[in-house]
């Protein structure tokens, strides 16, 4: 239960440091009326969408942080035996890392106002994203073919559970990318395009870096990683 | 006292409107309605439903108990799940949605100074998503085999093998559906809360200044959001075993002398999640109990909360404490001591969060002007409650104790006492305060008397002998015990008299429910602000408040949550939306 127990250690920082900003030494009952003061305990300027969205994406690290940890605990059983990863998921890894830069180039063109590239970077973004899911759908088929099947080993269920799950929030996504890249065909205002975009851009990042991360967990490199830690530590 | 209003007086509240969505048919305003106040009586009327069906179950298993062999439709297989049922649905489908989806849908807006949930449309979604969970989980009563009778902790290996009620039937698959369905809905909802608190508050309502019911809400929210995903983790990883035949949670094991295609999986590690969602859970279900506890105390005492300060940081600190006690349910399952001792510590270390808020409370009531009102009546009996309750977590919260009172009916008596009667007694209490609010109208008086009562007193009958007999060793989720030399004949009487003492504690349930429902139209006009109360909720235009709340301009708020019998004052309380400055100095010296 490591991992999440860091997970949860970054979360509380946050909301320490959010907290810190709110005033928690002040003493209501003696300050009364509104004042310029007291602005500055208000609201984020950010706009609400990325608050909720940021909040979203605390939730599936957490989701993710608990597969791991359950991974690692399970690992730890003798009958764990890791499966060859197969090369595609090289490839799969590259069209992601494509489709977020696609996205980031998206939000800089929203910014400026250029609506035809953020067309085009929409559309290259959704393009990318099937690509890698269809890559995943791929691999998964490559590795039942091998005989790596979902309940022959727990190495190969959780592969599969763990993929599976990341590829779910692709397909979430590419439903908000979806309306948003519907939104840039038929016109939707400036500001709200962009933050659209914007918004699909950040989870786009997001979600690659759970997938860098749990492609060093099933490639074993962060079970490594974590015993260098651990011999470190000890 | 210290005026922080500048002299060029006060911009109107500058927060951009917010697109409201305008209901244009019957069923856009009442069914799949986008506003925050419709959805919270949804929620609340569609968790109170699901909990009178966990009400009939525990009738059912008390029918059992206290009087064995004289039901024959109550076989083992169906007191199992009665019990799984029952425990399920009162922890997550009741309390849990009662409280964030019900009063947190219901306060948060109107509390903070918000025209509505800060996206309406999922929201609403939220509610129908719960809905969904709510009736998979009640088609399980119907499906081949019955629902699951694993207990509500659902341990693997037996949750999913044959030996148990629903394991190799539908009633596993269902209930794990059912709960993946709730946690993906709580997290719609959860998401408004969080982000109405941090973006939808109004001018002037600094988080210091916020109503401590809001405060409760919301740290429960994020508290919930950061553990409902252990569960949905545990619940998606065991439907694989069951259905696809993983070896996640399940050991090589062998079932009728076959032997499973299972192997090697480790049940220990389904402990783990399940626990590290389900002691957050207890207090996902406390905290709104305290937050509103503190309202209703310093309203119907007629005095400011006690250490508001401190009662946010308890609050606070309860939550980030609860991650890190998981295992204490866990001590007899062979952990190793350092490891036991460490849990043991952190639980114990709650107590002091725990205990500043109750001796503000307590402090809060000291020469109040404490008014016995309904709502005041549970409040106090709260607290008796929750002290109570509290008090034997002390003995299972330390290992060595704890091993043998382990799976005994004091550990029964236990949880209901802290995580059942407690926070339940609030609910009542709450109900009774924003009743008014709601429908315009005051919950008649006597019944709502006969009510508080026959709960209060009849739940200490019920579970202050289960004590008693934990004490003795008797052994919780046994469908019969008759034959074991442990019933001794005077258990057996105990048994009988908690048994009917829950009949009538149930009876006077069905009361409230009529009054409920017998008030909207007969019961007296309750005016906007029956209470005299502070907060903003009770400052709205109309009562009930119209969609959007405030009306034209949203209030701004220039004092905290709690100005009570503020000397010099023309009136017992000051709304927080009331300008100007009141009474001498209350400086510290």
């Amino acid at each position: 239960m490591s991992v999440i127990i860091v997970f949860l250690l970054v979360i509380a920082g946050f909301a320490g440091w959010w907290l810190s900003h709110q005033g928690l030494m002040t003493k209501p009952w003696l300050e009364q009326g509104v004042a310029s003061d007291l602005v500055g305990f208000d609201r984020s300027g950010l706009p609400t969408a990325k608050i909720g969205l940021g909040v979203f994406l605390a939730v599936v690290g957490c989701l993710f942080a608990l597969f791991t940890s359950a991974y690692f605990m399970r690992m730890a059983v003798s009958d764990w035996q890791p499966l060859p990863l197969p090369r595609l998921l090289w490839l799969n890894t590259g069209v992601l890392v494509l489709s977020s830069i696609a996205l980031q180039c998206t939000s800089v063109a929203a910014r400026r106002g250029q609506i035809d590239t953020v067309r085009l970077g929409l559309a290259v973004a959704g393009l990318t994203a099937l690509a890698f899911l269809i890559g995943q759908l791929m691999a998964w088929r490559q590795l039942t073919e091998d005989g790596y099947l979902l309940s022959s080993n727990p190495a190969n269920s959780f592969f599969y559970l763990i993929t599976g799950m990341h590829g779910l929030h692709i397909v979430g996504g590419m439903v908000g990318l979806g309306r948003t890249t519907a939104g840039a065909w038929s016109g939707a205002r400036r500001e709200r395009l962009r933050l659209g975009v914007e918004l699909c851009a950040m989870y786009w990042h997001f979600l690659l870096f759970v997938w860098l991360a749990i492609f060093a967990l099933l490639a074993g490199w962060a079970a490594t990683f974590i015993d260098i830690c651990r011999q470190l530590l000890t | 006292m210290v005026d922080i209003t500048p002299a060029d007086g006060i911009p109107p509240a500058e927060i951009a409107e917010v697109e409201l969505y305008h209901p244009h048919s019957w069923w856009t305003k009442y069914v799949f309605s986008q506003d925050a106040k419709v959805i919270a009586i949804q929620y609340s009327a569609t968790a109170t439903g699901i909990g009178l069906v966990a009400l009939v179950l525990s009738w059912l298993m008390r029918l059992q108990l206290g009087f064995p062999g004289t039901f024959d439709f109550i076989t083992p297989e169906a007191y199992y799940q009665f019990i799984t049922m029952h425990g399920m649905i009162m922890v997550i489908y009741l309390l849990t949605a009662l409280f964030l989806g019900g009063f947190g849908n219901y306060l948060i807006p109107l509390m903070v100074g918000a025209r509505d949930m800060v996206f309406p449309y999922v929201n609403m979604l939220s509610y129908w998503v719960y809905l969904l969970a709510v009736l998979v989980l009640v088609s399980s009563f119907f499906a081949p085999g019955g629902p699951t009778g694993a207990g509500w902790t659902l341990y693997p290996p037996q949750a999913i093998m044959s030996g148990t009620p629903g394991g190799q039937d539908w009633g596993i698959i269902l209930m794990l559906s059912s709960l993946i369905l709730f946690i993906i809905g709580f997290t719609m909802g959860g998401l408004n809360y969080v982000v109405t608190v941090l973006q939808g508050r109004t001018r002037g309502m600094t988080m210091m200044r916020l109503p401590l019911t809001v405060w409760g809400i919301f740290t429960a929210t994020v508290m919930a959001l950061l553990a409902f995903p252990a569960l949905f983790v545990a619940c998606v990883m065991m439907l694989l075993d069951r259905v696809l035949g993983t070896s996640f949670f399940m050991p090589a094991i062998s079932e009728m002398g076959a032997q499973l295609q299972h192997n090697g999986g480790s049940p220990i590690l389904f402990q783990h999640l399940f626990w590290f969602f389900g002691h957050p859970e207890v207090y996902i279900v406390a905290l709104p109990a305290f937050g509103i506890v503190s309202d209703l105390i310093s309203t119907h005492a007629r005095k400011n909360i006690f250490g508001y300060r401190m009662m946010v940081w308890a609050i606070v600190g309860i939550g980030a404490l609860s991650f890190v006690v998981w295992a204490h349910h866990m001590y007899v399952s062979g952990m190793h001591p350092y490891f036991g001792f460490f849990f043991a510590t952190t639980t114990l270390i709650i107590a002091i969060p725990t205990a500043i808020k109750v001796y503000n409370w307590v402090l809060t009531l000291w020469r109040g002007d404490i008014h016995l009102t309904i709502p005041m009546l549970f409040a106090l009996a709260f607290i008796v409650t929750f002290v109570n309750g509290g008090l034997t977590g002390l003995f299972l919260g330390n290992v060595v104790v704890d091993v043998p009172l382990s799976d005994t009916m004091f550990v029964v008596a236990h949880f209901h006492m802290v995580m059942g009667v407690a926070p339940i007694l609030v609910v009542f209490g709450a109900i009774y305060h924003w009743y008014p609010k709601a429908t315009g109208r005051m919950l008649n008086e006597t019944l709502g008397r006969f009510h508080f009562w026959v709960t209060f007193l009849g739940a200490y009958l019920i579970f202050f002998p289960m004590h008693y007999l934990g004490l003795m060793g008797i052994p919780r989720r046994y469908a019969e015990l008759t034959d074991m030399t442990i019933m001794t004949e005077s258990a057996h009487h105990l048994n009988s008299f908690i048994s009917i003492m829950a009949f009538i504690v149930g009876f006077a349930q069905m009361v409230f429910l009529f009054n409920l429902i017998w008030s909207i139209r007969h019961g007296r006009e309750a005016g906007g602000n029956p209470w005299r109360a502070t907060t903003l909720e009770w400052q709205t235009p109309q009562t009930p408040p119209a969609h959007g709340n405030f009306g034209k301009d949203l209030p701004i708020v220039y004092r905290w949550a709690y100005d009570y019998s503020v000397p010099g004052a023309k009136e017992d309380f000051i709304p927080q939306n009331m300008p100007g400055s009141f009474g001498p100095s209350r400086e510290p010296a």
